[in-house]
């Protein structure tokens, strides 16, 4: 049976979520001095952000992606010492995204002859906004117990079943809705208690 | 009171699912790629013969320094050498 308020006390590890162990300026700061783990860190935590922008937002194929991800990457870890505010590397990796993404479908566009100043599939604003609301709700999530940042991350990121996250977890499947519904709460005031209290519109339709 | 309910909330979690592992770890090695990549081009530019060892084999060259060669690191390699 199902203990009551104890999403926080099985040790859960499990897949990489969105962490700010540190803040960004400081893993900036250490990622410039030439520390590795904070480059390991700085890439977990923005890549679901960047791969995001280029499949949902610039809706890519996966080769194409997986280009624009590595390209990005490669763009941040040689520029980062040009980065003027590293509280802004967030804002930062996002327009670079943008940017090597649009040069992605203009080079496909120029290779299938279309006419490159019509870029086809340019993501609608409130796409990309979306995307920032969802990056801050999943920092938000940080701040749960493991336990509510697991299973909301594989239920509703991961699209894992509730056997599969029971199985992994070590709980009954029964009793993983309740505690899904459970933790959005706690998000919800997590992520209401930063000031966030506006919902963002529903994303849809272009931009050219 | 509150304006996010849970549908807005849960929506908002499922559109950042995990990038491909692969690739964040492909990504997450890029120093350490960097770091072999330099130092080869550093010991072919000294060493002709090496050179030409490197660019008859170019993923040997790089397993050898212990850099995985992944074909964007071995077009990396190609392209640093063609520098030269």
């Amino acid at each position: 049976m199902e203990a009551p308020g104890d999403d926080g006390e099985a040790p859960a590890r499990g897949p990489e979520l969105i962490a700010q162990a540190s803040s960004d300026a400081a893993l900036v700061a250490r990622c410039r001095a030439g520390d590795d783990d904070a480059w390991r860190e700085l890439v977990e935590r923005f890549s679901r952000y960047v791969y995001a922008i280029a499949v949902q937002g610039f809706r890519l194929g996966q080769q194409d992606a997986e280009d624009v991800f590595q390209d990005v990457f490669a763009r941040v870890y040689e520029r980062l010492g040009s980065l003027r505010d590293d509280e802004a590397v967030r804002p930062w990796i996002a327009q670079l995204t943008r940017r090597v993404c649009i040069d992605r479908l203009r080079s496909g566009a120029r290779e299938s002859d279309a006419d490159i100043d019509e870029l086809p599939e340019l993501p609608a604003e409130d796409v990309l906004t979306a995307l920032e609301d969802a990056f801050d709700v999943h920092d938000a999530m940080a701040e749960l117990p493991e336990n509510c940042q697991q299973i909301l991350d594989r239920f509703f990121a991961r699209d894992e079943s509730y056997r599969t996250i029971g199985d992994t977890l070590g709980l009954p499947a029964g009793t993983i809705a309740s505690r899904l519904s459970r933790c959005l709460d706690k998000l919800r005031d997590a992520f209401e208690g930063e000031g966030r209290n506006t919902p963002p519109t529903p994303s849809g339709g272009q931009v050219t | 009171m509150s304006n996010y309910d849970h549908e807005q909330l849960s929506r908002l979690i499922g559109m950042l699912p995990p990038a491909p592992q692969a690739w964040v770890q492909a990504a997450q090695e890029l120093p350490a790629a960097r770091r072999g990549l330099d130092q080869l081009v550093a010991r072919a530019e000294a060493d002709a013969a090496f050179r030409a060892e490197v660019l008859a084999d170019l993923e040997r060259a790089l397993q050898a320094e212990g850099v995985e060669p992944q074909p964007r690191v071995v077009e990396e390699l190609r392209r640093l050498l063609s520098n030269d």
